[in-house]
C-alpha cells in the first residue's frame, strides 16, 4: 500500500510517520511540504492514500483535490474544525483534528482498511463536489491548464458558461475549463458578486455596464468588456435583487 | 426619524371629529344667547377652524422644537399670544360680516373673556399632549440607541477574545509539541514552556494599557521562537531596535497581530526560507516601527481584497489616537512593508 503525507510543517509530517510505523504494509513513498507538489506525488505514484493539510501556502487541500482527476483516499489532518466537519462524517475517510492521538489515527486506518477502493474514490469525488461544504477562497478559481496550476482570482472573471460536462470560465486572458457543474460556481463564488442570469451563464455583476430589453419576458446583459448574454426571466428576477433595484 | 403627531389617520380622524363637535357645541351655544342660526354656524365655523389651524401649528413646532428647561412658560406664553391673536382676527372678522346687527355686536363683545380662555385651553391642551409625545418618542429613540451601542460593545468584545485566543495557532503548536514528546522530549518540555509563557503574557495583557517597546519584543520574541520551532530553518527573523527606543511606549497587543499577519502572509503562504524584520525607530518624537514580510506575488492576488486584514489594526489605532494617518503598508518586490506610527504625548510625564 502507498501512502503520501501532504503538510507544511515538517513536525507536522513526522508525526503522521511515526504513527504509520506500525502498518508495516503501509509504504510513505513521498512526503510534500505543499499543493503544487502534492499534485506532482499524486499522480506519479498514484497512492492508495493520502494525508492531506488544508490550510497550506500556494492552494488549499481542498483546491488541490479539485485538481487531480482520479482522487485516492484522503484522510485530513488540520487544526481548523469549522472546516468540515460535517463534510468528512459523511464524505471523506476520515478527519484528524491536530493534535491528534495514536487511538485516533489507528481508528482513521481502521475505517480506510474497511471501505474498498470503488468506495473510496466515490467519497472523495462527492466531497469535491459538495460546494459549501469545503473550504476555499471564493475569492479565486484553482485549475489546469496544459498541466500546469493556474489560480484566477474572481476580479477577473468575465462570466462562465455551461459547456456539456465542463464550465467554460471566460477572462481577459481568454477561457479556461473546469469539470464541475454550474450549480458548483453558483454557490462557491461570492453570490453579491456572481448572479446566475441564465441556465447557461453566470456573470460578474460588477462588469455589466447596462441591460437591454430583448424578446418578451428576456433581456441582455451588456458587459463593459463587449460581450452581450441573454437573461432569463428567472435570472432578471435574480439579478435586479442582487443590484437592488 | 420621530414619527409626527399630526401623521397617522387614528390622530386625524379624533381631531376632525373633535372640531366638529365643537363646532356644533360653539353654535348651540351663541344660538341660545341669542344670535341667529345663521351667524351661530358661521361664527363657530369660522372661529374653530382657526383655533384647530393654530393647534396644529402648535404641534408642528413641537416637533422641531422641543423646550426641555422652562418648558411651562414656554407654554404659557404661547398660549397666551396665540388666544390673544386668534381672538383679535376672529372679533374683527365677525365684526365685518355682522357688525350692523348691534344685538350680536354686544354679545360678541360681552363674550371676550369666556372666548379667550377657551382658545387658551384648546391651544394649552394640545400643547401638553405635542409635548408628552414628542418625549415619549425621544425616549424610545434613545433606548433604541443605548442597545445598539451595548450590542456594538458586546461584539467589540467578543472580537477581541477571538484576536486573542489564535485557535489555530494553539492547536497547531500542540501538534509539534505532540510530535517532539515522542523523538526529542526535551525540545517538547521547552516548547511546551515557550507556550504557556506567551499565553499567560497574552492573557494578562489589557489592551487599553501602554507598554514599553522592549517589553512587547521580549513578548513577540516568545511567539516567533515557537513559529521557529513548527516551522525550523524555514523562519528567520532580524529585530533591530536602539537602546532609547525600548523605553518608548506602545499599546499593549498591537504590534502582535501586525507580525502575525506578517507570518500568515509571509509563512504560511509561502514556500523556502523567509525573513521577517521588524525594526523600530525614534523620529520626530514618534515611535516608528517597520515589520516587513515576503509574500506570494502569484497566490496573493486574490487577498488583495481584505488588504492583508490590517483593518482592524487600523481602527484601533483611530480610537486610542483619533488620527487615520499612523499606518502605512507598501509592497515593492515581493515584499510586503507594515508601518506603524506611535506618538508619545499620552505617554509623556509617565516614567516609572
Amino acid at each position: 500500500m502507498k501512502a503520501i503525507i501532504i503538510d507544511d510543517e515538517s513536525l507536522a509530517r513526522g508525526i503522521v510517520r511515526e504513527y504509520l510505523q506500525q502498518y508495516p504494509d503501509i509504504d510513505i513513498v513521498q512526503e510534500c511540504a505543499d499543493g503544487f507538489e502534492g499534485v506532482k506525488a499524486i499522480q506519479q505514484h498514484q497512492p492508495d492514500l493520502v494525508f492531506l493539510d488544508i490550510q497550506m501556502p500556494k492552494i488549499t487541500g481542498f483546491e488541490m483535490l479539485e485538481l487531480i482527476e482520479q482522487p485516492p483516499a484522503v484522510i485530513f489532518t488540520t487544526a481548523f474544525e469549522e472546516y468540515a466537519i460535517r463534510a468528512f462524517e459523511s464524505h471523506a475517510v476520515d478527519y484528524l483534528l491536530k493534535p491528534f492521538s495514536k487511538e485516533r489515527f489507528d481508528k482513521a486506518i481502521q475505517k480506510w482498511r474497511q471501505q474498498n477502493p470503488q468506495e473510496q474514490r466515490e467519497h472523495t469525488r462527492q466531497l469535491i463536489n459538495a460546494p459549501g461544504l469545503t473550504p476555499h477562497h471564493p475569492g479565486r478559481i484553482v485549475l489546469k491548464d496544459n498541466g500546469k496550476i493556474k489560480i484566477i482570482p474572481a476580479a477577473g472573471i468575465h462570466y462562465l458558461e455551461a459547456a456539456d460536462d465542463y464550465v467554460k470560465i471566460v477572462t481577459a486572458e481568454g477561457y479556461f475549463l473546469k469539470n464541475k457543474t454550474m450549480a458548483y460556481f453558483e454557490q462557491a463564488l461570492d453570490p453579491q458578486n456572481f448572479v446566475r442570469i441564465h441556465r447557461s451563464y453566470l456573470i460578474n455583476i460588477q462588469l455589466i455596464s447596462r441591460i437591454e430589453p430583448y424578446e418578451k419576458d428576456s433581456y441582455l446583459a451588456v458587459l463593459s468588456v463587449g460581450m452581450k448574454l441573454p437573461v432569463s426571466k428567472s435570472g432578471y428576477v435574480r439579478l435586479k435583487q442582487v443590484l437592488g433595484i | 426619524m420621530m414619527h409626527s403627531i399630526t401623521k397617522g389617520n387614528r390622530f386625524r380622524l379624533a381631531f376632525a371629529g373633535w372640531w366638529i363637535v365643537w363646532i356644533i357645541v360653539h353654535a348651540w351655544v351663541v344660538h341660545s344667547y341669542g344670535a341667529g342660526l345663521l351667524q351661530g354656524f358661521t361664527e363657530a365655523i369660522l372661529c374653530n377652524i382657526l383655533l384647530a389651524a393654530g393647534c396644529l401649528l402648535v404641534a408642528n413646532n413641537m416637533k422641531y422644537y422641543l423646550p426641555q428647561r422652562e418648558r411651562y412658560w414656554y407654554i404659557l406664553i404661547m398660549g397666551l399670544v396665540l388666544s390673544a391673536l386668534w381672538l383679535f382676527i376672529t372679533k374683527t372678522m365677525l365684526k365685518l360680516l355682522f357688525g350692523a346687527d348691534e344685538l350680536y355686536l354686544a354679545l360678541l363683545n360681552n363674550s371676550s373673556t369666556i372666548r379667550f380662555v377657551i382658545g387658551f385651553l384648546m391651544l394649552g391642551a394640545m400643547a401638553v399632549m405635542s409635548i408628552l409625545w414628542y418625549t415619549l418618542q425621544e425616549q424610545q429613540e434613545a433606548n433604541k440607541r443605548k442597545e445598539e451601542a451595548e450590542k456594538m460593545t458586546k461584539d467589540a468584545e467578543l472580537f477581541k477574545l477571538r484576536q486573542q485566543l489564535q485557535p489555530h495557532f494553539l492547536f497547531n503548536s500542540l501538534n509539534s509539541i505532540s510530535a517532539l514528546a515522542g523523538s526529542q522530549p526535551e525540545k517538547a518540555r521547552h516548547m511546551i514552556h515557550q507556550l504557556s509563557d506567551f499565553l499567560r503574557g497574552t492573557l494578562k495583557r489589557d489592551e487599553q494599557q501602554a507598554m514599553t517597546l522592549k517589553e512587547e519584543l521580549r513578548h513577540l520574541a516568545l511567539y516567533l521562537d515557537i513559529e521557529k520551532v513548527r516551522f525550523g530553518h524555514r523562519l528567520q527573523t532580524d529585530i533591530r531596535v536602539s537602546a532609547q527606543t525600548e523605553s518608548l511606549h506602545i499599546p499593549a497587543l498591537l504590534l502582535q497581530p501586525v507580525v502575525e499577519n506578517a507570518i500568515k502572509f509571509g509563512l504560511y503562504d509561502t514556500t523556502g526560507d523567509v525573513m521577517i524584520t521588524i525594526h523600530a525607530e525614534q523620529r520626530e518624537g514618534q515611535l516608528q516601527i517597520s515589520i516587513s514580510n515576503p509574500f506570494d506575488e502569484e497566490t496573493a492576488v486574490s487577498t488583495q481584497g481584505t488588504g492583508f486584514g490590517l483593518a482592524s489594526i487600523q481602527r484601533r489605532l483611530f480610537l486610542l489616537f483619533a488620527r487615520h494617518d499612523l499606518l502605512h503598508t507598501g509592497r515593492q518586490q515581493g515584499i510586503f512593508t507594515t508601518t506603524l506610527v506611535i506618538p508619545q504625548y499620552q505617554y509623556e510625564g509617565n516614567h516609572h
